[in-house]
């Protein structure tokens, strides 16, 4: 695209857990189509994309995430990217609030975000019927909710699908963790008597949801994989919030 | 000025020098740590103080704790306001020197038996939830020992210091009504009234000495009560102001990007630079320990932080990792800082200002297996009512476990090396990254 001259409107980071991830594959997947769907201009970097380096830092190591950080900052400088959505609040995080100091200064955007603007802006319709009347419970990602205040894009977007959301008792700036943040994903828990995405689980199935929908690649394993411990595979299921725009508008 | 008023001068300014000879070594110790610039401008800073700690903004999330906690502040605050009449009633001689004021004085006498009389049961509330109903937040291991005495004997020295309050008031109300000689005709007693009626058969000398002893009972044990701030989880009722006022105003994912370590990344990045010539400003300066080993490497807010901590254990409610049984305790944290700290501050006063143990913070206090059980989640600085944040202390001991100490899990180790190698966690190739657009 930069070859031929032309600017997308947005750059698509696709993150490591979008690129390789079986399942977060199908949102990268289900968000690409829908962009498509609204006539979006956007561009991934493809093998150009590295690690944000989100993990090496909470994991500590500093000098990786600058390291990694320095990197990427050079590429998207390099293309003159101003603007970027990713469907993984980390990388959001990282992007937005930490790239900064380091140089590396854009507009950045949760995937929620951005198609809430997209239907404000009356440039992306959601079609309601097939999730009418299923109960949708919404699982904040720490790093979307508590990390960056968004609490309300998420929700919004469940509301245009018809469909009737039930809220955990611990929602919103109370919502208990999936257990991947922190670089916990990479590595096998601390002794305790739980895990922490099946206390999460069953916080999700008291609320008898007939899907748990998120936001984030992490949260999706670790809600798909306690769903899978509890044998609740075929009652509900677990789809990211781009995922669900996807199947209600036949994509 | 009799001797009485001598004595009390005495006590009063005995107790002011003690509490504040205390007061020092306290912010000695916090400026052990190193120098941090406050985040964000005065008035953003002053807004979430008046909000936070003034407002108690945060307190109601847990609603019977916070109306409860509430009533206690506001008792606080307003009784104080009696302090002053109190002060200067004990060295002049005088009794009720404000009650000029007539109407006026009698509405604030009146509201203060009203908040005494809140506050005491609130008091006796918290006393029975702490010790007999079986909250989980209060039975976790780190409040064994002293921190549970120091919450127990804070709650009933304010039931005394409030029952001392209006006991002495129906004392003097019925003083008043015996016309006796100094007991000014003054104030209006709506609580203390209700209990007043058993005083009556009383003679005039007994009425005295009651309505004394609880008047030295009430300064005297606010002056101790004073005293005792320093060495208490109830410093809080203090430092809560300033540590709300530089609490963290950026976003609460956001981690604070370390200056040391971007001068030596663009050092490596840059093709021109010379790792030989010797840097001007660094060289002069004894390299800093990346991350924190002990509570010298953590900053002045963070250890003003661990100070301010009332032990009230919001954080470790919340906590995924506490409620899921693992070791880490964002409380526990916070205590072995100031633990800790105070152990420094100890050393330091009997052996000098240049006197180290040999004991660290990451090791002797915390462990690792805490260390490395935090999600990073934010639940715990979310729930702080005064917003401390043990995450960012978390964060230093781990870069200090893994950049100085090279102790990452295996697991990490792996997960670094990925990163390092081909710019993902995971082993996969940096290549196949667009393979997901072949998909369907």
């Amino acid at each position: 695209m930069m070859a031929s001259g032309q600017t997308p409107e947005v750059l698509f980071w696709v993150g490591c857990a979008g690129s390789f991830d079986d399942r977060a594959k199908k949102i990268t997947i289900a968000f690409a189509k829908i962009l498509q769907q609204a006539q979006v201009s956007f561009a991934v970097l493809g093998s150009e994309e590295s690690c944000t380096g989100d993990p090496a830092k909470r994991s500590g190591n500093e000098f990786l995430f600058q390291m990694q950080a320095m990197q990427n900052i050079t590429v998207l400088n390099g293309y003159e990217i101003k603007k970027i959505v990713t469907a993984c609040p980390h990388c959001f995080n990282t992007l937005k609030n930490e790239y900064p100091a380091l140089g590396g200064n854009y507009l950045v955007l949760h995937h929620t975000e951005f198609l809430q603007q997209l239907i404000n802006e009356g440039r992306l319709t959601i079609k309601g019927g097939t999730f009418n009347g299923k109960r949708i419970t919404f699982h904040d990602p720490c790093y979307l909710g508590r990390g960056n205040g968004i609490y309300e894009a998420p929700r919004e977007l469940i509301h245009k699908l018809d469909s009737e959301l039930v809220e955990m008792t611990n929602c919103k700036s109370r919502g208990f963790c999936c257990g991947a943040g922190g670089a916990q994903m990479f590595k096998e828990a601390e002794k305790g008597n739980k895990e922490v995405n099946i206390e999460r689980t069953e916080q999700a199935i008291e609320v008898n949801p007939d899907i748990i929908s998120t936001g984030c690649p992490f949260c999706m394993t670790m809600m798909t994989d306690g769903i899978k411990m509890k044998n609740k595979e075929t009652q509900i299921k677990v789809y990211d919030i781009a995922e669900l725009i996807a199947q209600a508008n036949d994509l | 000025m009799g001797t009485e008023n001598i004595i009390f001068l005495l006590l009063f300014l005995i107790a002011f020098t003690l509490f504040f000879r205390n007061a020092t070594k306290i912010k000695r110790n916090i400026f052990l740590g190193k120098k941090v610039i406050p985040e964000g401008s005065k008035s953003a800073r002053l807004k979430t103080m008046l909000k936070v700690a003034l407002g108690q903004s945060k307190m109601t999330v847990k609603p019977v704790a916070g109306i409860l906690h509430i009533l206690v502040y506001a008792g606080f605050v307003i009784i104080n306001l009696e302090m002053l009449e109190i002060v200067i009633d004990g060295i002049f001689g005088t009794h009720r020197i404000f009650s000029f004021a007539g109407s006026f004085y009698n509405s604030l006498i009146a509201s203060f038996e009203v908040l005494a009389l809140m506050v005491l049961v609130s008091c006796l509330i918290f006393f029975i939830r702490r010790n007999l109903l079986k909250l989980s937040r209060f039975r976790k291991p780190e409040l064994n020992g002293w921190p549970r005495n120091d919450a127990n004997l804070i709650l009933i020295t304010e039931v005394f210091l409030m029952s001392a309050f209006l006991i002495m008031n129906a004392a003097d109300a019925t003083l008043q009504q015996q016309q006796v000689q100094h007991y000014v005709q003054s104030g209006c007693f709506p609580v203390s009234s209700l209990f007043a009626s058993s005083f009556i058969g009383l003679d005039t000398s007994t009425l005295i000495f009651i309505e004394r002893f609880c008047w030295w009972f009430h300064i005297v044990g606010i002056l101790v009560f004073l005293n005792y701030l320093p060495y208490s989880k109830h410093l809080h009722i203090i430092l809560s102001f300033p540590n709300t006022y530089f609490s963290k105003l950026k976003p609460k994912g956001e981690l604070n990007n370390m200056e040391s370590v971007t001068r030596e990344v663009k050092l490596m990045l840059d093709p021109e630079a010379n790792p030989y010539a010797s840097q001007p400003d660094s060289a002069s300066q004894t390299p800093e320990r990346f991350g924190a080993k002990d509570v010298f490497d953590l900053n002045r807010i963070q250890l003003l932080n661990a100070y301010s901590c009332t032990e009230c254990g919001r954080c470790t409610s919340e906590c995924p990792a506490n409620n899921t049984g693992k070791k880490l305790s964002p409380r526990k944290i916070m205590m072995d800082v100031r633990d800790r700290l105070e152990e420094v501050g100890k050393g330091i006063d009997k052996h000098g200002s240049d006197y180290r143990d040999e004991k660290t913070l990451s090791g002797n206090y915390i462990s690792e297996e805490e260390i490395l059980a935090c999600t990073t989640c934010n639940a715990c600085t979310q729930a702080c009512p005064i917003n401390i944040d043990p995450l960012s202390i978390i964060i230093e001991l781990r870069r200090n476990l893994l950049m100085e100490e090279s102790k990452a899990p295996a697991e990490w180790a792996g997960m670094l090396t990925n990163i390092e190698n081909n710019g993902a966690p995971w082993q996969f190739s940096q290549a196949d990254r667009l393979k997901w657009s072949e998909e369907n």
